[in-house]
């Protein structure tokens, strides 16, 4: 069993990108080997309500039982706890929130809010550090990168969250780990999209300095070749364990108690 | 064979107190991506004694020696750019000279100065003569100064190459940072501009793109500061080209740019 647990289905605002439809996102995960994919509405992201998307992404994710969906709350609207409890019973693995694409404090208290509710109710929550190169973002996609400062922020703000986090480099990771304490990093998952292979060697590094257990198969398709995460790993010695639980294992202990 | 035209490696006066276990990594994760030949470049001290985009003559001297050293003892697998700073016209000239003498085989031009201008116009005519290529670095879609450097962009590079038909010209890093949609659109009406696929950037739609732009004769292979992300693009393209097409992309495209003998197929 492989899972991707960054994947977008729906077309991307700045750029046409190939393959966005859920039987394309399909051929590419056939094409390289995942089994399943937690996906989330691209388009919804960039909206002034990104909870909108969800109810698509419901039932999308309801006729493939190889997708699984991540709906988006916005905690900054009255009535987020609805989407929130809609996303539970939809047996979602986790909800995200893209804070400073809707234009809230990425550590406010909404967010906090949102972090206390996922962490009584068991989801997991997810954050992307950035869905782009900042150096080649459209002119008017203006929206900052996800600081380091709330992930911690977050972490700290409830003992009970999970959080997945995407698209974050080596320097982002290693900040929060090392800044966190050992409760507090237990409970942050990290995607290896954005991690740099040799000769940089940075998925290496951290694999030795954090382990294994804290990184998880992502790999950001259609934005990004899913081709990219397979290629990092191939290019690792890892044990078969060790891969089985990034591939895997590791994301079911994100869903898990 | 597979031929990474854009590849780097530290030596000893570099800052990195890491630089033999990043070569040995680069050389180590070539053998596994099947990597035949890295032609690579060092851009003088690497920031140690002076900047590496404005390297000093000592430090490019000291750099192209280290890597003529690494070339002879890996034969089978490294092959070299000469590095200058066009800046310095005369000792960039000879310095071309020396290392091509000793076996480079192209001219790697970084961010001394702008690709339009007519300081690198003696460089390209020396290209020209002995018949090399130029791998030339780029900020795609460059919009302002970025400190560091004196980055040029595909237009910028165009107008040089527009003055120099009978060089081939590689654009750096089309994946390497920078909105890479308008250096294609650039490079469109300049045919001895060359697309290196490397770069960390792995955007889907990219390959395409490329292909839509300069099509599978102006595409070069290669990694840059991440060998993952060649390699994803690679296996990418064994979808969208046939084994004819591939097979350009993979070397023969840059065999017909460098000098005839470069890599062990010619």
């Amino acid at each position: 069993m492989r899972t991707d647990v960054n994947a977008f289905l729906g077309a991307y605002p700045y750029r046409r990108v190939p393959g966005t439809s859920p039987d394309a996102v399909l051929a590419a995960m056939d094409r390289v080997g995942i089994d399943e994919a937690w996906v989330t509405h691209l388009p919804g992201v960039f909206w002034r309500d990104p909870t909108e998307g969800n109810a698509w992404l419901l039932e999308t994710a309801g006729k493939e039982r190889r997708f699984h969906p991540v709906p988006a709350i916005h905690p900054g609207l009255a009535d987020w706890r609805d989407a929130l409890r809609a996303a539970i019973d939809a047996a979602a693995p986790a909800v995200r929130a893209d804070p400073t694409f809707y234009g809230i404090d990425p550590a406010g208290g909404a967010m906090r809010e949102l972090v206390a509710a996922c962490g009584e109710a068991g989801i997991a929550l997810s954050l992307a550090v950035r869905f782009e190169d900042a150096r080649q973002r459209h002119p008017n996609d203006h929206a900052s990168e996800l600081p380091a400062a709330a992930v911690r922020a977050l972490i700290r703000s409830d003992a009970r969250v999970h959080l997945l986090v995407t698209h974050a480099d080596r320097p982002f990771v290693e900040e929060v780990h090392f800044g966190s304490t050992p409760d507090e990093a237990a409970r942050i998952w990290w995607d290896i999209c954005w991690i740099w292979g040799p000769p940089e060697d940075h998925l290496r590094t951290l694999l030795g300095s954090i382990g294994p257990a804290r990184f998880v198969l992502g790999t950001g398709q259609p934005l990004r070749l899913p081709e990219n995460a397979d290629a990092k790993l191939d290019l690792l010695d890892l044990a078969a364990a060790d891969r089985g639980a990034i591939e895997s294992g590791n994301a079911r202990a994100l869903t898990g108690p | 064979m597979l031929i990474d035209v854009h590849a780097h490696f530290l030596h000893d006066r570099t800052p990195r107190a890491d630089w033999r276990e990043r070569n040995a990594s680069r050389l180590g994760a070539g053998e596994r991506v099947g990597i035949t030949i890295h032609v690579a470049s060092i851009l003088g001290s690497w920031g140690a004694t002076s900047p590496t985009y404005f390297p000093s003559l000592p430090d490019l001297r000291y750099g192209n020696d280290w890597l003529l050293a690494w070339q002879r003892q890996h034969p089978d697998r490294v092959r070299g750019y000469v590095a200058v700073n066009p800046n310095y016209t005369a000792e960039s000239l000879a310095e071309i000279r020396r290392c091509l003498d000793a076996g480079m085989i192209g001219i790697k031009l970084a961010a001394s100065r702008r690709a339009n201008d007519p300081l690198l116009d003696p460089v390209c005519r020396l290209a020209a003569e002995r018949g090399v290529p130029i791998l030339h670095h780029i900020w795609q879609h460059r919009r302002r100064d970025w400190p560091g450097q004196e980055a040029s962009d595909a237009r910028e590079l165009g107008e040089l190459a527009a003055r120099h038909p009978r060089v081939p010209f590689l654009l750096a890093h089309i994946g390497g940072g920078g909105d890479w949609l308008p250096s294609l659109h650039d490079l469109r009406s300049v045919p001895n501009i060359y697309v290196d696929l490397s770069g960390s950037g792995v955007d889907g739609g990219m390959l395409e793109a490329c292909l839509a732009a300069v099509g599978f004769e102006r595409l070069l292979w290669g990694c840059d500061l991440t060998i993952e992300t060649g390699w994803a693009k690679l296996r990418y393209l064994e979808h969208l080209l046939p084994a004819a097409e591939l097979e350009r992309v993979r070397w023969r495209n840059a065999a017909a740019i460098f000098p005839a003998g470069a890599f062990p197929s010619d």
